[in-house]
């Protein structure tokens, strides 16, 4: 007989640097806020900045988060991303100018319908671009990250010089649409009220996404296939077919996002997706390839950090999101908040 | 002796060995077979630019890295040599502390840059080149007091290598210090590029191709495949900023769009794929025809658009500026249906 073991099972508790870790990436953005507040000093500007950064935030994440799916689900990186932008802003700009009666109209309900519209056009006309590309360009190269970069990147300048083509060479300005334009004051604080709209499609976005992404059965099969594709071929899910809608979907976004950016610049140029590619990519690295909560976390601090220290340190403010991104990859490697990978 | 100076990597064809040959001749006979600014001018940048795409040729081609941060590297070295001759004034220990600190510069960033992100994936690099290069063509064209800004800067170098010494004819020749500065660039390049060839077929150079084909397995047989990647990077960096010091030695002027613009980053990835990538002789053919076609080409796309101005859209089409257009769809057709370029080819069809 041998004796029983001498250990006696007990039950853990994990200590609470070791619960907060989880959390930490969410904690950085209040953390962020409340340091900018006691940096700024002045309440008023720090909530026009603040307000500023979440809308800037928001946008950069309506194009990123396509991008990280994409590369989440099929191990593909889309340099031609930028274009994607470009375009939507152009066809979206293009259908807001042909409505100038509902733009320049005083009616709120006007203006929304209008920009409502344009985005649903930039929205087709990316999706569709989307699906086009897929098939055309990153289609024969998959698995071969290598040639997947050339190939788009390829794309991303074909693109680019068609904008030219079609629309000129120049950049195209134009003026938001009537009860869009200027500020209100909010506790002697002037917000404009187009970066308030930003903010609300924004989280509109984000929570429609998650809902999508955690309470149906497709964002089951989306999150699945990022985990693990082969698994969830095995159990007869055709996953290229998710995939071809996810790329359309992302692709689709990057041209909402492309015709938010334009309005609130107030200028577009067809080298503009590629500006804001550069910005994406960094988000989508400390937010974690593959994670769309790391995406929205990561474009949150960048926006609301570039207008913090644009305000404190304007010379700064050019390197202030490589030291962000140093930063978080020095903290993980993997960015905030890596997928886990099971293969 | 020649194989040797090769390192033993022969062309292996026949074709391509008479190519070599005539693109080596025509550029080491430049001012005598074609006489005239331009053709110099010309032949100079084909000298720099083989250098540069050979050194990026070495990432992309034998490690297997997408880099987009090569012209960074490229102009860290031209403003170093253009910095030291602003405020040590004019001399060869200007240019050469210029050249070396650039190339120092340069390897120490590489170096950063490639301990931050390959240790993870190599896909971050990629981006992370990216981001930081744009980072730094920003900065560069918003610090003007250091660096000119836009403008760029304006320098002398030491009149050995200016028109205005001159030395009497050769052939008809007049051999002045243009001439002597086009000779310092033609053996300088000469000499980087055969300690690239050097580099690649040393048992170091074996080691990159092993990580490019499968880094798996060669991490597994025992090489430590960051440290090979971070090596090759920084070896890369340092030839491309002296590429970049050369350059800078050459047009006595630096600015952010000749040395640091996105533009030509993209000129190089066309110059690697067209020639073929993973071998240095790829960086040849492809920088000459490039840099050929770029000065020529214009002209020609502007008489076909003139010619077809009656055409909706084709002469949009065809407008000289829009000369990137073409040269994107023919860099997607390549990399589809040439992954190994032109030396790739003429190999296969020995």
């Amino acid at each position: 007989m041998t004796a029983t073991p001498d250990h006696a099972p007990k039950y853990a508790e994990l200590s609470l640097p070791q619960r907060l870790d989880a959390w930490a990436p969410y904690l950085l953005i209040p953390v962020l806020v409340v340091l900018g507040f006691f940096a700024i000093g002045s309440t008023s500007s720090w909530l026009t900045l603040t307000v500023s950064g979440l809308a800037m935030g928001m946008m950069i994440f309506i194009m990123a988060s396509g991008l990280t799916l994409v590369f989440g689900l099929m191990d593909v990186i889309n340099f031609g991303h930028g274009a994607f932008i470009s375009v939507g802003a152009f066809v979206g700009i293009t259908v807001l100018l042909a409505l100038g009666n509902w733009t320049g109209s005083p009616s709120l309900l006007l203006n929304i319908a209008a920009i409502l519209l344009a985005a649903i056009a930039a929205m087709c006309v990316t999706g569709a671009l989307g699906w086009g590309f897929e098939r055309v360009i990153v289609r024969p190269v998959y698995g071969a990250h290598l040639k997947q970069i050339l190939v788009t990147v390829g794309g991303l300048i074909v693109i680019e010089q068609l904008i030219h083509v079609v629309w000129g060479p120049d950049e195209i300005f134009l003026t938001r649409p009537e009860t869009l334009k200027g500020a209100f004051t909010f506790w002697g604080a002037a917000i404009e009220r187009y970066r308030l709209l930003a903010v609300v499609v924004g989280v509109i976005l984000f929570v429609a996404m998650r809902l999508v992404l955690r309470r149906t059965k497709i964002g089951l099969i989306v999150r699945a296939g990022v985990q693990n594709g082969e698994m969830v071929e095995a159990l007869g899910y055709r996953l290229s077919l998710v995939f071809i809608g996810v790329f359309i979907a992302g692709s689709a976004l990057a041209g909402l996002g492309g015709v938010m950016w334009g309005l609130y610049q107030e200028v577009i140029t067809a080298g503009m997706g590629e500006e804001m590619m550069i910005l994406v990519f960094i988000v989508v690295i400390i937010g974690g390839l593959g994670s769309v909560e790391g995406a929205f976390i990561g474009a949150l601090l960048v926006g609301l950090l570039q207008n913090y220290i644009a305000f404190l340190e304007p010379k700064v403010a050019l390197v202030s999101n490589i030291a962000l991104m140093t930063a978080v990859l020095m903290w993980r490697p993997q960015g905030m908040m890596p997928v886990v990978k099971a293969k | 002796m020649l194989v040797g100076l090769l390192s033993g990597d022969r062309p292996r064809s026949l074709l391509l060995t008479a190519i070599l040959l005539i693109i080596l001749g025509s550029l080491a006979f430049a001012p005598f077979l074609f006489p005239g600014v331009r053709s110099l001018e010309t032949a100079a940048r084909i000298c720099i630019f083989i250098v540069l795409v050979a050194s990026y040729d070495l990432l992309l081609g034998y490690t297997g890295i997408v880099s987009f941060a090569h012209t960074m590297f490229f102009g860290l070295g031209a403003y170093g040599v253009a910095l030291a001759s602003t405020h040590m004034g004019r001399g060869w220990d200007a240019l050469i502390v210029g050249a070396l600190l650039g190339a120092l510069a340069a390897t120490v960033l590489a170096l950063v840059i490639g301990l931050f992100s390959l240790r993870v994936r190599a896909i971050f690099f990629a981006m992370i080149t990216l981001a930081v290069a744009s980072a730094v063509a920003v900065l560069v064209s918003q610090l003007s007091g250091l660096t000119g800004g836009e403008d760029g800067l304006n320098y002398t170098i030491p009149r050995e290598l200016t028109p205005a010494f001159r030395l009497g004819e050769v052939f008809g020749v007049p051999f002045n210090g243009k001439l002597l500065n086009y000779y310092l660039v033609f053996f300088a390049s000469l000499a980087l590029f055969l300690l690239l060839v050097r580099v690649v077929n040393s048992p170091f150079g074996r080691v990159l191709q092993a990580i490019r084909e499968n880094d798996f397995r060669a991490e597994a047989i025992g090489y430590r495949v960051v440290l090979y990647r971070t090596l090759a990077t920084c070896l890369s960096a340092a030839v491309a900023a002296l590429a970049g010091s050369l350059f800078a030695i050459w047009l006595r002027y630096v600015g952010p769009d000749t040395t640091l613009s996105f533009e030509i980053m993209l000129d190089i990835l066309l110059m690697v794929v067209i020639g073929g990538m993973g071998t240095m002789y790829g960086a040849v053919i492809g920088a000459t025809i490039f840099v050929l076609a770029q000065n020529y080409l214009h002209t020609l796309m502007g008489a076909a658009s003139e010619a077809t101005s009656a055409l909706p859209l084709v002469p949009d089409l065809l407008d000289p500026d829009r000369w990137l257009l073409w040269l994107g769809v023919l860099f997607v057709l390549s990399v589809y249906f040439f992954p190994t370029g032109i030396v790739g080819r003429l190999r296969a069809g020995r």
